[in-house]
């Protein structure tokens, strides 16, 4: 008799145990589990090298292209950097529709932390790497609208000692006008032109060493952890969760995960793919007929400075341009996977910024209307409007910090 | 005695609150299975035997094929993945041409690389670069191979 009470209240230990787990598991399944894991911050492989930029890594680049991002120099009014746009007090964008510099462009800005992670930079994915993405608004007439000559003589004037302690001597620019560049802008071709091939070569040379510092200090941009993260890592490590999200939020992520279908692109650490659909946004009225990737893929594929270029660092393949997909018509209108790290924080959302807030965003997902070019790809979710709710409660729990790196300290005169 | 038929009792309720609750489980899961199969293509995937790297018999029997990845399959990495092709006897297959295509039935969509052999190894061993799957869950990794036995093919279930 006493074994048998010895026996029951051991099982009835165990069965709390059991409970207890169960409870520390918040009813998720071992698969489930696995899964938000594999979405968690923790789970984010180390950030891959860049053979293409040589400085990539170096911290004396990091902190020259963390001034040159900050330098209104680096543009046709003097009154544009890069930080106009991506603005650190915002998650590094700006949050308007449309991108504003010297003028308006046709896409919404895009963020940067994590960003060295993606193989395509760009809502059309049209440049290959940090360092080529950058140079892109910079001879954008309507962003920067200067010219590469021009940026070329704002480093000598203004950062010498530092760029050729990094990339060696800086050419000879006398000879060569402020304004001149391969840009929509006559009188730059023109002057471009009158340059001897040697002449191009030097400035495009600085040019891309620009794109290259820049790209140093944006690779150090990296996100922290998020409320979900830390729900996570609860989870992982068996203690009760309790308290990290709310009920509405845990019944979000059931439905991210589940039913709402949002991993099928929204997945990984970074909750995106990394791919390029069409989820039938409807373009922005009044702007220039926008193909999305379908143009982006042949874009990067012919783009000055992609990996195969002369400019690149790295004589070795490039992957992702050997077996890129091109031509297809699933192309049309698709539109890069946009991480959801921070999504809280940066509306208008899509493209072009067309969907306002959260919830419109998940009406949209919801409702899924036909594409008006290319095909959509989404299917009507059909989900009630407490779940919708739950979703963006759920969504709003990805908002975590920014890490950037800080100004290295005064050099000492010698 | 007494203590024991109550311990006895509060373990029969916790069974029976147990096994409730993991029937509740299961029917929630079946209802998400419902579900996505209402915003999904409607394609089942296969039996769990069904999946895996192989050996693997073409769709009319010519060849069998098996998969070598050179790290194991993870979403969102370009990877490289070294194919086996055998007759039915086991002979070696050389110098057959290769085509790659895959996608997620389940999702209606391809695969978002276009993979191709890039070696031919020796052996009946093929190298195939740049493959990448962009989540997780079932995919189809389909090989046309036209061979000294003809045309076939075989398609292999991936869980990623």
């Amino acid at each position: 008799m006493t074994n048998r009470t010895f026996s029951a209240a051991s099982l009835a230990l165990v069965a709390t145990m059991a409970t207890v787990a169960a409870s520390g598991r918040d009813g998720w399944t071992p698969e489930q589990l696995d899964e938000l894991r594999s979405m968690s911050l923790a789970s984010l492989e180390p950030l891959p090298r860049d053979p293409t930029n040589r400085v990539a890594d170096d911290p004396r680049a990091a902190d020259l292209g963390r001034r040159l991002f900050f330098d209104t120099r680096l543009s046709a009014n003097g009154g544009v950097a890069c930080s106009t746009c991506h603005q650190p007090d915002r998650a590094f964008q700006d949050g308007i529709a449309l991108a504003r510099g010297v003028g308006t462009t046709a896409r919404r800005t895009m963020p940067i932390a994590a960003m060295a992670r993606s193989p395509f930079l760009f809502w059309d994915g049209r440049k290959d790497s940090l360092w080529a993405q950058a140079l892109g608004p910079l001879e954008s007439p309507v962003e920067h609208g200067g010219t590469r000559a021009l940026y070329a003589h704002v480093v000598a004037d203004a950062y010498a000692r530092d760029y050729e302690e990094i990339f060696g001597a800086l050419p000879d620019l006398s000879r060569v006008p402020r304004s001149a560049g391969p840009v929509p802008d006559q009188d730059a071709v023109s002057a471009w032109r009158a340059l001897s091939g040697g002449q191009r070569d030097d400035v495009t040379r600085v040019f891309v060493n620009i794109g290259k510092a820049i790209a140093a200090y944006e690779r150090g941009m990296e996100l922290g952890p998020s409320r979900f993260d830390t729900y996570v890592a609860a989870l992982t490590s068996g203690q009760p969760p309790h308290g990290i999200l709310t009920d509405a939020e845990v019944a979000g992520l059931r439905l991210f995960i589940g039913k709402a279908n949002c991993t099928q692109c929204h997945n990984g650490p970074l909750f995106t793919s990394n791919e390029f659909h069409n989820t039938g946004v409807a373009p922005r009225p009044g702007l220039p007929v926008d193909h999305g990737r379908l143009a982006g893929a042949t874009a990067v594929l012919s783009d000055e400075f992609n990996c195969r270029s002369e400019w690149s660092d790295s004589r070795a393949r490039c992957p992702e341009l050997e077996f890129i997909v091109t031509g297809e018509h699933t192309l049309d209108r698709a539109y890069k996977v946009p991480s959801l790290r921070n999504v809280g924080e940066r509306a208008p959302y899509m493209d072009a910024g067309q969907l306002a807030t959260l919830a419109e965003v998940l009406d949209h997902y919801n409702r899924a209307p036909a594409a008006v070019t290319g095909h959509s790809e989404l299917r009507p979710l059909r989900l009630k409007p407490v779940e919708l709710q739950q979703l963006e409660a759920f969504l709003r729990t990805l908002s975590g910090p920014i890490s950037v790196m800080e100004p290295a300290p005064a050099r000492s005169t010698q | 005695m007494t203590s024991t038929q109550r311990i006895d009792r509060s373990m029969v309720r916790r069974t029976v609150l147990t096994l409730a609750a993991l029937a509740a489980a299961i029917s929630m899961t079946a209802c998400s299975h419902a579900m996505m199969m209402i915003h999904g293509t409607g394609a089942k995937r296969p039996a769990a035997g069904e999946f895996g790297l192989g050996p693997r018999t073409s769709a009319e029997g010519r060849y069998v094929a098996t998969l070598e990845p050179a790290t194991p399959l993870r979403p969102r990495q370009m990877q490289t993945v070294r194919v086996s092709v055998r007759d039915a006897d086991g002979r070696a297959i050389d110098e057959a041409r290769i085509s790659v295509d895959g996608g997620m039935p389940q999702h209606g969509h391809g695969l978002p690389t276009r993979p191709r052999v890039t070696r031919n190894v020796g052996d009946g061993i093929y190298e195939i670069e740049g493959v990448r799957f962009n989540m997780g869950g079932w995919w189809e990794f389909r090989l046309a191979i036209a061979g000294s036995r003809g045309a076939d093919t075989v398609t292999f279930n991936l869980a990623l």
